[in-house]
């Protein structure tokens, strides 16, 4: 969905302004504002554990050492950023820890669980858009760890580089080169048509001209037709 | 790597796109110029879009615990503040054992420097 109705805007600013005033709340050690701060905010970072581990069962415990972390430190959080972002940079730092448990990358299993809460509309579309979302969430699962954890923090959660690096333990540098490999890897499998300036380039800019001609014996009817006439 | 100042070439495009591209701004100059002439690189140019458009989206999903995994997440957020406030009580109650001792040997020092005070200057008796 490329904007959203002014409802939802009013939406998207009341829920940010809700957040706040339960952090403020959460911050002065009022325990049930933080709880209700766990409400609202745990599917956003259950989902992003979820994408990075795989698995339920790590995603639950990455969650649960997310919230465990803030708890002790929300009295050090300065609200310069949104709540949700120190949440997801915590979790990250969690997920971070689990991989580097991990001796072996595990499938990820659970990609296809994770539900887009805002599909609304033409069912056409939304079935049109299911199928690129799952073709997306599998390449994602395709990528390594390192190169999956960057461009999800980058491309989905809008951190910057300066915080992946700091939280995945690697140099700005890293991060911006793991960024580039992930989305030339996952626009290869997703359009898996040949990249401009590779040897045989007219290819490519045929596969940009023939969605133009789908029948080519179409337009040779026509033309056939123009010169009778 | 040819600088992105500079006229750029297809195959320098598709190179840099997924390094410089942001999904907010327009890719710099030296690769827009030659985006603007180039069919190829206009088609691999809205490739690199959509597929940002796409990861944003995934941004919005949500996966909901279930009931029983966040009562187990609210249970252990609650441990940690009981631990959290029985560890400052016992900070306080260690401080104010602390601060008693602290009290108590400064008073026996002061005792026995007083009794040894008046024992250095009661005349020595024959």
């Amino acid at each position: 969905m490329s904007s959203l109705g002014r409802g939802e805007r009013r939406d998207v600013a009341a829920e940010s302004e809700s957040l706040e005033q339960l952090t403020r709340a959460a911050r002065r050690g009022e325990r049930e504002a933080f709880e209700r701060l766990v409400r609202e905010t745990a599917p956003g970072v259950y989902a992003l554990a979820l994408r990075l581990l795989g698995n339920e069962h790590d995603a639950r415990d990455a969650a649960q050492e997310t919230y465990l972390r803030a708890y002790r430190s929300i009295g050090r959080f300065r609200s310069e950023a949104a709540v949700t972002t120190w949440l997801y940079r915590i979790a990250a730092n969690c997920c971070t820890t689990q991989l580097s448990r991990r001796r072996v990358a595990l499938p990820l299993e659970a990609a296809g669980e994770l539900a887009d809460e805002a599909h609304d509309g033409d069912p056409e579309a939304v079935a049109a858009t299911a199928a690129e979302r799952d073709q997306l969430a599998s390449a994602l699962s395709r990528l390594p760890d390192p190169l999956r954890a960057v461009v999800v923090l980058h491309d989905v959660y809008e951190l910057g580089h300066e915080a992946i690096a700091a939280e995945l333990k690697i140099s700005r540098a890293a991060s911006k080169v793991r960024l580039h490999r992930a989305r030339r890897r996952l626009r290869e499998q997703l359009f898996p048509e040949q990249r401009p300036g590779d040897a045989s380039a007219p290819d490519a800019a045929a596969a940009v001209v023939r969605p133009l001609v789908r029948r080519p014996q179409e337009a040779d009817e026509v033309h056939q037709g123009a010169v009778a006439r | 790597m040819p600088s992105l100042a500079e006229p750029a070439t297809c195959a320098a495009v598709a190179e840099a796109l997924p390094r410089v591209l942001d999904r907010r701004a327009d890719p710099p100059r030296g690769l827009s110029r030659h985006i603007e002439h180039c069919l190829v690189c206009q088609a691999e140019l809205a490739r690199y879009r959509r597929l940002l458009r796409m990861l944003a989206q995934l941004g919005r999903e949500r996966a909901e615990l279930s009931p029983g995994a966040l009562a187990d997440l609210l249970e252990a957020v609650e441990g940690a503040a009981r631990r959290s406030v029985i560890r400052s009580a016992l900070a306080g109650r260690r401080l104010a054992y602390g601060a008693g001792l602290i009290g108590g040997v400064l008073a026996a020092a002061a005792l026995v420097t007083v009794s040894k005070l008046r024992t250095m200057r009661r005349p020595a008796s024959v």
